[in-house]
């Protein structure tokens, strides 16, 4: 493994400061959220995003992005998390703009990312469990184009988003990886119902239902049937981002609870000074330094295009939620009452990693594609 | 081509010409390791060849300067020397307490004519050292050590008792830490180094609960140690024993790593239950292997905490009692054969990891104090 470029040590404290300074939890997550907002984030901050390049760092220099890598999205994705700053760049500006890379809507879509104005986002699941091998929507060729029919649940960024990066099934049946096609759904499409959900978190995720949608044969991202390789690419890039979040997730609960115990006194002592607590916290300590390692290691191995970066991908994904929800129940268990309050900053982390926990797969996803990839 | 690019190139041919098959295969045991001295048996001509091939290039230690028996590599190249081992299987031609922990510590604080004479020793396998830590009362508490030494003008007159000592029996030369100041607890103690054939030593060995003896008890009765090999000043051998000690918890991590490769994998678990705890274990391990690597890069370029191979040392051997609870498990009553196999054996052993070079309760004592800056640890 390697350290950090000096461009990337540049990267991560532009990240760093612009994250701390404009995305933090006063400014952004609650205020969207005590306000009630119907996108659960700010379009001016998404902006701001664009302004400092970031929304490119997945897009191609030939498109004007600034053709980077997993990594560089990690590095921005764990100050996301150690603030809780609600944005659409996971789901725009590194999944969807993997699922389109190569395509002709990358020529479409790329120019909005880029400048913040377009929101896009990635309809996969159709139950409750991840399980994208199971897609049953049915896109059904008709003339010179596809009707689309079936559903799709916990759309990030589903309500806001211009276009959805929509899969559906073009041939075979579920349970099959061939068969699989990705459209590009823009929104107010014809036959599409949006029902844009609140999660636990505060952020939204949108339930979508597909009557009778027509769509052109240009709507296809890719190849027809062969949609299995962009959207494990698109999903895999969205794994290693949602692990590096949660890592961040993990460490600003940790930097809260460590600091919290520097300060709060119970029976005439600093609780920090009790070696039941300093234990728990070395421990907590040592698994995110872990979880940061499986992270990284996973976003250098996609971007090496290693053969091996599947399976760290796996592992990143699984061991950061692991240890994610590891840092937020100790976060709150060791700030007693006041962690059980809303006015408090803890619980918001606890819901934070709920919704990470799951995204693209939970630990139990993840813990079986590694058995499976290792061949028992 | 870069520099680095050739240097692979060169280091692919090398090792193709002068590994020996044998020497290629997984190590099985701690009879397949070579640990060298002066009273080693090779347990193959191969094992003599690739120790010596090896030493002749300075590659036991490859980032050592070439002065001192090192290959005098740069951080890079043994990298690369690291990967193309790894490549064809290679075992490491020496392991050795010199190699991982005295010879450190001798770059460090040695004195230029201490490395000159030690260095090499250790590079090329001729002398065994072990290591004078532990004693009957100073187990966590490491520093209220009582082994005294006391200052006769022409010598150190060594008396006292060390346990715990790992292959003393088997040993050349230890690095031993005595007392030579009651006034201060740390303070007072001093880093010696003497020949196990000194008149006074002697030697006991310890049977464990797993059957075997990797560990002695260790006396000293009136022994002379000339006063030139004392390392570091008199009284500051707490600094040289807390630098050694990051070193020896950087390599007990390693435990963390396995003998490589999935433990799923290896034991094909065929009840569901089992095979999901090891899948959960297989994901730890292999985000530990990533934290390995990425350890090891931080700790060359000193961009790691000081106190970071605690959490390493603690991370690792948890990870291998883990390992071995679950292949113990996977085993089943097959696994319980004392003779038959070595897995109830290993097992055993490895509860021993996170105990010795410090428990892990010890560990996190100091990442609680040293790293994360809790009051009164």
């Amino acid at each position: 493994m390697t350290l950090l470029s000096d461009d990337q040590k540049m990267l991560q404290e532009t990240a760093a400061s612009f994250l701390a300074e404009e995305g933090s939890i006063a400014k952004q997550l609650r205020h969207w959220r005590d306000i009630g907002c119907k996108d659960g984030f700010g379009h001016g901050l998404w902006k701001q995003f664009a302004e400092l390049g970031l929304t490119g760092i997945c897009i191609p220099e030939s498109h004007g992005g600034l053709g980077l890598g997993a990594t560089e999205a990690a590095l921005v994705l764990e100050e996301i998390g150690r603030n809780l700053t609600p944005s659409p760049f996971l789901a725009t500006a590194v999944v969807a703009a993997r699922a389109i890379e190569g395509t002709a809507h990358a020529d479409r879509w790329y120019a909005g990312i880029l400048s913040g104005d377009a929101v896009l986002a990635l309809a996969v699941d159709e139950g409750s469990r991840h399980a994208p091998e199971q897609t049953a929507l049915e896109a059904k060729r008709q003339g010179n184009g596809f009707v689309l029919n079936g559903g799709k649940q916990f759309v990030v960024q589903g309500g806001s988003a211009d276009m959805i990066v929509t899969v559906a099934r073009t041939g075979g049946s579920p349970g099959e990886t061939e068969g699989l096609t990705l459209f590009a759904v823009p929104k107010d499409t014809a036959g599409l119902n949006v029902d844009n959900l609140s999660l636990v978190d505060s952020s939204k995720a949108a339930r979508l239902t597909f009557e009778n949608v027509q769509l052109n044969a240009d709507a296809v991202i890719g190849e027809v049937d062969d949609g299995w390789q962009p959207l494990t690419r698109a999903l895999n890039a969205g794994r290693a981002g949602a692990a590096a979040e949660l890592v961040g997730v993990a460490s600003g609960a940790s930097t809260m609870t460590i600091d919290y115990l520097k300060q709060r006194r119970q029976f005439g002592k600093l609780i920090g000074e009790f070696q039941a607590l300093q234990h728990r916290a070395g421990h907590l300590y040592s698994e995110i330094e872990i979880a940061r390692a499986a992270a990284f290691k996973a976003a250098q191995l996609l971007d090496a295009g290693d053969e091996r970066a599947e399976l760290y991908v796996y592992v990143a994904k699984a061991k950061a939620a692991e240890v994610a929800s590891l840092a937020v129940r100790e976060g709150v268990q060791m700030h007693g009452g006041i962690g059980m309050t809303d006015e408090h900053d803890i619980g918001l982390f606890m819901k934070r990693e709920a919704v990470l926990g799951e995204l693209f797969g939970d630990v139990y996803y993840h813990r079986e594609r590694v058995a499976a990839l290792s061949g028992y | 081509m870069t520099d680095l690019d050739s240097f692979r190139a060169e280091t692919r041919k090398w090792l193709d010409a002068n590994c020996p098959p044998e020497m290629r295969q997984p190590i099985r045991s701690e009879a397949d390791i070579c640990w060298g001295g002066r009273n080693w048996t090779f347990q193959s001509d191969a094992q003599r060849r690739w120790l010596e091939a090896m030493a002749e290039r300075g590659w036991t230690v490859p980032d050592w300067p070439k002065d001192y028996g090192g290959g005098g590599l740069s951080a890079n190249e043994a990298r690369v020397l690291k990967e193309e081992m790894q490549r064809i299987g290679a075992r490491p031609p020496l392991t050795s307490f010199g190699i991982s922990m005295l010879g450190p510590a001798l770059l460090a604080f040695g004195t230029e004519e201490q490395k000159r004479r030690y260095l090499p020793q250790i590079a090329h396998g001729e002398i065994r050292w072990c290591q004078g830590y532990s004693e009957p009362g100073a187990g966590s508490d490491l520093a209220s050590l009582q082994t005294k030494a006391e200052d006769r003008d022409d010598h150190w007159l060594v008396n006292g008792q060390k346990v715990w000592t790992s292959y003393a029996d088997k040993a050349d030369w230890i690095f031993c830490l005595v007392r030579t100041s009651t006034e201060s607890k740390q303070g007072g103690i001093s880093f010696l180094l003497f020949d196990m054939e000194t008149p006074g030593v002697s030697t006991k060995p310890i049977l464990l609960i797993s059957g075997s003896s990797p560990f002695c008890e260790t006396f000293f009765d009136d022994v002379k140690v000339p006063k030139e090999q004392i390392v570091g000043e008199v009284n500051k051998g707490w600094d040289v024993a807390k630098y050694l000690l990051g070193h020896e918890r950087e390599m007990i991590s390693g435990m963390g790593l396995g003998m490589g490769g999935s433990l799923g994998a290896a034991v094909k678990p065929s009840d569901p239950m089992l095979r999901a705890e090891i899948a959960a274990f297989d994901v730890d391990a292999l985000a530990f292997a990533a934290m390995s690597e990425r350890f090891a890069a931080m700790w060359k370029s000193g961009e790691a905490h000081p106190a970071s191979p605690s959490m390493m040392k603690y991370a690792g051997t948890e990870l291998n009692k883990r390992r071995n609870e679950l292949a113990m498990a996977a085993g089943g009553t097959e696994a319980l054969e004392w003779e038959a196999t070595p897995a109830a054996r290993t097992w055993l052993r490895s509860k021993g990891n996170s105990i010795e070079g410090g428990t892990s309760e010890i560990q996190l004592n100091i990442v609680a104090k040293h790293i994360l800056g809790l009051p009164g640890a």
